[in-house]
């Protein structure tokens, strides 16, 4: 994995801190347009990594990149799925049943069983789980996804609920079908990493919230750390600005110092915001590693 | 201490309270209940948990201490009585019920129980709405003259969707769904209406329900009110509920994510507000919870009620009496909506009889 990720929120009018930040943004990338100026400025930069989300519009950014296989030779994408507003909107709709039929390819298997009132088997549950993984690939064949992660709304929901055998299917799967590694984002990261674990996950790539001051850290500030220190797997920090609560050159340096840490996913709508981000990973990442490597 | 819980209802609302309660410290889920037997078998097979069709059965043979309750709205008043009569503390999803009497009667017999009852108004839990509460408790702003209260966002945006919710005798519709929660936030800061009028509820894309609410309340000597709710509005990302309050010593927002303060005041006399624009994100008010699926707010008010379990604490900040109060105010905005109006002699627009056609079944 590169050391910086770069995210997709600016693009999508998402902004935890501000409906208006949110509002700008996305007036600022109504056209497609603008956004491929700041992925082509991130390429060029060296952030060569796209983390997103099976939006709409990222299917343009992707037939983008297969038309011009030249000019992004090393582009890749780390999916990140559901694109969870769809399924919420539909299940308010539909029901939750509803919801998973209406995004399902094959509709009438499951509309037959729910007509006819039987029980799913497990194995049909995971058929069903596959589907939609498949059915969310679908607009990044061709393209580069060393890396498909599933949304933190789904994985801490399944979490909550207990039905992690559903991590193994999707590891087993995107393993199998996709040649490519699962990631899990979080936002409850000592309850997740362990539960991996246990289902034989081996080095899982987890993402979550890691900065200084504990922002959406569930579970507190010490539980990350220990996890960060006592468990066998790939974190990637996102977040680690707090929402802007922490100066950038400050949120860094602590994030490079942290055990297990391999890479940093940020946002930026600018080429000068990521050229400072990517200078500053740059020196405290190999600041770290010295330092380690002289221990 | 663990409190033995059941959650009994397992749509979106219910798997999002059963998915957070369950990994509490101080809980043990018991049991489970919906009518989907797709469902159940799906849960059985995944969680473990028992599961059951028949609630009566389900309280019979698993006595819970709590029950979560998160059915369509028209169940509430039977589901929410038999967990009373079962001594069991309840935590319902809003709105409390359909029928405001039987809301009252049920905050009655909760008390007379002693058992804990909430309601699932989790703007309550907000912390922008909770510094907003805080800061006009303290008069912050004066005597506040008028309150605009507003919820946005896109649920209903074409003419389809069958679901309860589409339904007006279950308590779908933008009142009950989406207008219940600004009104009980002002419930909430200015106490119970003393009336309510001007109210229109009508259509933008439903068959059967409201698709857009808006009236004006009178708070007594209080502060007069202007509700404005719409859900067919998509260029809201996800349900966006504002309020604003103008007072004598200045004006308050807040959002989910924002509390906004202009104070006229020199020296307002409030930890680290000063004259002019205040500004908090509610990123930074917030209190960390111990789970986090969709929002703090979900999970403070499910770690609110176990707590009032766990210590026996008898207040509660969204009790049954308090969303009987919104129950109430609903039903006279449906009431007054269908009073008649002063008119000018111009005829009242008709809405349109859509006509059957081929491309419009």
């Amino acid at each position: 994995m590169d050391r910086l990720l770069f995210g997709d929120n600016q693009f999508f009018g998402v902004n935890h801190m501000s409906e208006e930040k949110a509002r700008a943004q996305s007036l600022r990338f109504r056209d497609i347009q603008a956004i491929y100026e700041v992925l082509d400025a991130a390429y060029e930069e060296g952030v060569k990594t796209f983390m997103c989300t099976t939006h709409d519009r990222v299917e343009e950014i992707c037939d983008r990149v297969r038309m011009h296989p030249d000019k992004y030779p090393d582009y890749q994408f780390f999916p990140c799925m559901p694109y969870a507003h769809k399924y919420a909107n539909a299940a308010t709709e539909e029901g939750i049943i509803g919801a998973i039929r209406r995004f399902s390819p094959e509709e009438g298997f499951l509309s037959a069983a729910i007509r006819g009132g039987v029980s799913l088997a497990s194995k049909d549950i995971d058929g069903i789980v596959r589907l939609l993984i498949d059915a969310e690939m679908k607009m990044f064949h061709n393209v580069k996804t060393p890396v498909i992660f599933l949304q933190n709304v789904v994985v801490d929901f399944v979490l909550g609920l207990g039905m992690t055998q559903t991590f193994k299917v999707f590891a087993d799967h995107v393993r199998s079908r996709y040649n490519a590694e699962p990631g899990f984002i979080t936002m409850n990261l000592p309850m997740l990493v362990p539960e991996l674990l246990r289902l034989g996950i081996e080095n899982p790539i987890v993402c979550s919230n890691i900065n200084k001051i504990g922002f959406r850290m569930c579970g507190g500030f010490k539980a990350y750390e220990e996890t960060l220190r006592d468990y066998k797997f790939r974190a990637i920090a996102m977040s680690v600005y707090a929402s802007g609560s922490i100066p950038a050159d400050e949120a860094i340096q602590w994030v490079c110092t942290q055990p297990n840490v391999e890479s940093i996913v940020f946002g930026a709508s600018s080429r000068t915001n990521i050229r400072s981000t990517k200078a500053l990973v740059d020196k405290y990442w190999s600041e770290a590693t010295a330092k380690n490597s002289n221990v | 201490m663990k409190v033995r819980v059941a959650v009994v209802g397992l749509g979106k609302m219910g798997l999002s309270h059963l998915s957070m309660v369950r990994v509490h410290p101080n809980v043990e889920i018991v049991a489970i209940c919906d009518t989907s037997k797709i469902l159940l078998s799906i849960m059985e097979k995944q969680t473990g948990i028992a599961c059951y069709s028949d609630v009566h059965q389900m309280m019979k043979e698993t006595k819970p201490d709590a029950v979560v309750i998160a059915t369509p709205s028209r169940h509430h008043e039977s589901l929410v009585r038999l967990a009373l009569e079962s001594n069991a503390h309840v935590f319902c999803e809003k709105p409390f019920s359909l029928n405001w009497a039987a809301s009252n009667e049920l905050a009655s017999l909760a008390e007379s129980k002693g058992l804990i009852n909430q309601v699932g108004y989790h703007y309550r839990f907000v912390a922008a709405f909770r510094e907003m509460k805080r800061l006009l408790d303290l008069g912050a702003n004066g005597t506040v003259s008028h309150v605009l209260a507003e919820a946005y966002g896109p649920v209903v945006l074409r003419p389809k969707g069958k679901s309860w919710r589409t339904k007006k005798e279950e308590g779908g519709g933008c009142l009950y769904d989406y207008a219940a929660h600004p009104i009980n936030l002002l419930s909430w800061f200015f106490g119970t209406p003393s009336a309510v009028s001007g109210t229109v509820m009508s259509t933008v894309f439903s068959d059967d329900t409201d698709d857009e609410v808006y009236g004006t309340m009178l708070f007594g000597k209080g502060p007069s009110a202007q509700i404005s709710v719409n859900w067919s509005d998509e260029s809201y990302r996800k349900m966006t509920v504002k309020i604003t309050a103008w007072g004598t010593a200045g004006k308050l927002y807040a959002d989910r994510q924002e509390f906004h303060a202009f104070l006229r005041n020199e020296s307002p006399q409030i930890d680290g507000y000063t004259k002019g624009w205040n500004l908090r994100y509610t990123t930074d008010l917030t209190d960390p919870v111990w789970f986090y699926v969709r929002g703090e707010e979900y999970s403070a008010q499910l770690d609110y009620f176990i707590q009032c379990i766990v210590a026996g604490k008898r207040e509660n900040v969204n009790s049954f009496a308090s969303a009987a109060e919104t129950d109430h105010v609903l039903a006279l905005m449906i009431e007054d909506a269908t009073q008649g109006r002063v008119t000018s002699g111009v005829p009242t627009a008709v809405p349109p009889v859509r006509k059957k056609s081929f491309f419009r079944g």
